[in-house]
């Protein structure tokens, strides 16, 4: 009995509690996220923003859920009713999986697998199900073609964040997320690889499907895309997961190419701050671009959607890969 | 040349960049728009909003069911009936305005003669209900009590200029 709870529960109770620890501060960070790219774009636009809920609106988006989760769920008659109903819960449950291998401090990692990399990718190119799959079950034009769209723009950039992952890659010499944010302690990777990261964080705009790549849900042609059919709880899913996937995706560029935890120097007012906050500024900072890039650009066409993916970020990215190795073996950096 | 600037223009992202300094620029730049139920802007003396029946000082109500209004309403919005009361004054019986087809023009604070119906600077008076808005004569005389003091100034402030 003692053994079954040494060797069984407690860990159980342990991993829980630690699961609990990071869905817990995501959940906040999505309805800050969502507060405060509504204010920054209204700042930007010069109105308001959301102020009526609590203080400058800071209640805002608990009000939004609430209203969500007293809402009908709506199914459509022609409807797929259980595909229809396994997408949202998938995007949603695959947003948050990312989050076991992402390291926010020195340590601070659910998972330290040897493959973090390759199972962050593995699980962001797992998302376009979920989209693909309510675009099929919706049975409405609207939905099928926004889903069509976020496929087909999902995989096409896709293959230039992985090549940029891959020259990143050749420089550390590890697939774990902490190697390559201990990579980094002499000079982030920016430094070195400004255009593969700038490369990298306008293919994670098209990835997170956010403006100006927003085509899948592209409000004024095709109402909200994949969305269209959905409401209530089962759009608020979808809506969590979205913006969750948009952390993952800047946490995920903080750890590439700014050094994860690290503060930008580690001298004296930089390495008071503990590596947990230096994560959460820099995502924040990047999140903040994110917002940005939505209030300055206007929206992609399709076609060129496409130029950029396969004519320039594929043909650029393959060859500073190309030229990375060649420098690194050249050079005897390589690791 | 021209081809070098373009390309160097292109791959630094030039016009991206300063397209995006211009919008962050906007974000320190005053706000142009109201907090509009606790701020209101500003309304010209002129506006035409929710009518009311005005009265005189005495207490007495200007309407003497000349009926002008009920003919120059070009939407038909007005219906008038009238008696002589028993102090023999002329007096309306029924001063019904349909609110949901009225179009605001303004022609029959313009026809009347005593400047009895008037369209007040009031333009929050939405209803939950349709029938709400079948104005009859004691709702327009109640608007006229509530907003005389407003109404009177915007006649006095409009009136050099008629």
């Amino acid at each position: 009995m003692v053994e079954l709870w040494n060797i069984y529960i407690w860990p159980l109770i342990w991993i829980l509690a630690k699961i609990l620890l990071i869905v817990i501060p995501l959940f906040l960070a999505v309805a800050y996220l969502v507060w405060s790219e509504r204010k920054v774009i209204g700042l930007m636009q010069q109105r308001m923003g959301p102020n009526v809920v609590g203080p400058w609106g800071i209640w805002q988006s608990f009000a939004d859920v609430l209203k969500l989760l007293l809402k009908e769920t709506i199914l459509p008659t022609g409807a797929n009713k259980i595909v229809f109903l396994i997408a949202p819960m998938l995007t949603f449950v695959l947003a948050f999986v990312a989050w076991a291998v992402i390291p926010v401090g020195e340590g601070w990692v659910l998972a330290n697998i040897n493959v973090g990399i390759m199972y962050l990718f593995a699980i962001s190119s797992l998302g376009v199900y979920g989209i693909v799959m309510a675009g099929w079950a919706s049975n409405s034009r609207y939905s099928f073609l926004g889903a069509m769209r976020s496929a087909a723009q999902m995989v096409s950039y896709e293959i230039s964040m992985g090549l940029v992952i891959v020259t990143v890659l050749m420089c550390v010499g590890s697939l774990n997320l902490t190697d390559i944010v201990e990579a980094q302690r002499t000079v982030w990777y920016v430094v070195p690889l400004l255009p593969m990261a700038v490369v990298f964080f306008i293919s994670t705009l098209a990835e997170t499907n956010r403006h100006p790549f927003d085509l899948p849900e592209a409000e004024a042609e095709l109402v909200a895309g994949y969305q269209t059919e959905y409401s209530a709880m089962s759009f608020a899913l979808f809506f969590v997961g979205e913006y969750a996937n948009m952390i993952m995706m800047s946490s995920m560029t903080v750890i590439l190419f700014l050094g994860g935890w690290l503060p930008p120097m580690d001298i004296a007012p930089f390495n008071w701050l503990p590596g947990p906050l230096w994560f959460g500024i820099k995502v924040a900072a990047i999140l903040f671009i994110f917002i940005w890039a939505r209030a300055a650009f206007p929206r992609y066409r399709y076609d060129q959607l496409m130029r950029l993916g396969w004519k320039v970020f594929l043909p650029m990215s393959l060859l500073w890969v190309v030229g990375t190795a060649g420098v690194l073996v050249a050079f005897d950096l390589a690791p | 040349m021209s081809f070098i600037q373009r390309n160097v223009r292109t791959w630094m992202l030039t016009e991206l960049l300063t397209g995006m300094a211009k919008t962050f620029s906007y974000m320190f730049k005053r706000r142009s728009t109201i907090n509009y139920p606790y701020e209101k802007g500003p309304l010209s003396p002129r506006f035409r909003g929710e009518h009311a029946l005005r009265r005189y000082a005495s207490g007495e109500e200007r309407c003497i069911a000349c009926k002008l209004c009920e003919a120059v309403c070009p939407a038909q919005a007005i219906t008038i009936e009238a008696e002589p009361r028993a102090d023999g004054s002329r007096r309306t019986t029924r001063y019904d305005l349909d609110m949901t087809k009225c179009i605001f023009c303004g022609f029959c604070q313009e026809a009347c003669p005593v400047d009895a119906i008037v369209e007040g600077p009031n333009f929050e008076y939405a209803t939950e209900t349709r029938e709400e808005l079948f104005y009859n004569k004691d709702k327009l005389l109640a608007n006229g009590d509530r907003w005389e003091n407003e109404i009177a100034a915007n006649i006095a402030v409009d009136a050099p200029y008629r």
